[in-house]
């Protein structure tokens, strides 16, 4: 570093990064990259899971997510896994979310109908406090099990992106068909009868 | 009467250190669950629940802190905005935590290295040459006399 101390209005050169290379050189030059290649993982790594939808795009069906959650309006917890056996149309939903109020009296006609032949309507309500979706419930006179998704975690396994969403569960627990977004009669016509006839 | 009047007094202090809670001392402080938003700017039919249930919570005298413990009861801890203390969120714990570090090791070794330089003697300046010394000399005797 070239020093000119001594020489009136003359000052020494100022430090730079060049001067106390190679100590700190290559440490800073790495951890500036690591910090760059965290953020990329991170933005990279926010988008939903879509695993669910390309295995049912390549016509496979995939074992569908279970986990015991707390039962809406009664005490203790349920789980897909107590429906196995049965056709499940797993319907993710709020009370918030006006085309989940759109499509509630269709699935509890569906529940009606299906019951006898061992198929059941499962809710998943999410993000709400338990006494505003039991209101709803109740004014809609909905009367198949929901259970409570408070923060998301369960409905993240199914890459769930909005409300509301179905998921058709076969006999045998795995995810036949999907439907992100509103159900409606023709959908639910074209996939619930075949699997219906399905023997577990 | 003066047992009275401190009770009088106490309560109302008491009462003046805890201020009644408000919807926009609440809702600057969550977040819209739904739209990853501040609840104060967001206007989704989720945010507008979460309105209403904070003013439920307020109408039955909940303090700040009680009616935001409620909001994670029924909506979770997303609900504050805060990342988790899991998978990739806790680089936001750990990453600043690390750059302070590293930070405070370069500033401590530059400081280190200008001390260093600062303690160094002053480099003598250049000789004279023959006729300024001669100069200089003649300068000096002169204010000798």
């Amino acid at each position: 570093m070239d020093n000119a101390r001594g020489v009136p209005g003359v000052y020494p050169a100022a430090i730079t990064l060049q001067d106390v290379r190679p100590r700190l050189y290559w440490p800073i030059t790495l951890a500036a990259a690591a910090l760059v290649a965290l953020l990329t993982y991170g933005v990279a790594s926010v988008g939903p899971d879509t695993s669910l939808d390309e295995s049912l795009a390549q016509g496979k069906r995939v074992e569908a997510p279970s986990a015991e959650l707390p039962k809406l309006g009664s005490g203790g917890t349920g789980s897909l896994a107590d429906e196995k056996g049965k056709v499940v149309v797993l319907n993710v939903w709020a009370s918030w979310c006006g085309p989940c109020q759109s499509e509630m009296p269709l699935l509890q006609r569906t529940h009606d109908k299906i019951a006898p032949q061992g198929g059941v309507v499962l809710g998943i309500d999410t993000q709400e406090p338990p006494e505003k979706a039991l209101e709803f419930l109740s004014e809609k006179r909905i009367t198949f099990l929901s259970l409570r998704d408070r923060d998301r975690e369960y409905g993240r396994k199914f890459g769930i992106t909005g409300y509301p969403e179905t998921f058709l569960i076969d006999r045998d627990g795995k995810v036949a068909a999907l439907k992100r977004g509103p159900v409606t009669q023709e959908w639910l016509d074209q996939h619930l009868p075949p699997l219906l006839e399905e023997r577990a | 009467m003066r047992v009275l009047l401190a009770l009088v007094l106490v309560l109302g202090l008491a009462g003046a250190a805890e201020p009644r809670t408000t919807l926009p001392d609440v809702e600057d402080e969550v977040m819209c669950v739904e739209c990853k938003t501040a609840l104060n700017v967001s206007t989704s039919p989720v945010a507008d629940q979460e309105r209403a249930f904070i003013r439920e919570q307020i109408a039955k005298g909940l303090t700040k802190q009680q009616v935001k413990d409620a909001l994670v009861d029924a909506y979770g801890p997303a609900v504050l905005g805060e990342p988790e203390a899991k998978g990739f969120d806790l680089s936001v714990w750990i990453v600043p935590g690390l750059l302070v570090a590293f930070a405070a090791g370069g500033v401590a070794l530059l400081a280190r290295r200008w001390r260093r330089t600062a303690s160094e003697p002053e480099a003598p300046g250049p000789d004279l040459d023959h006729a300024d010394a001669q100069r200089l000399d003649a300068e000096l005797t002169s204010f000798d006399r």
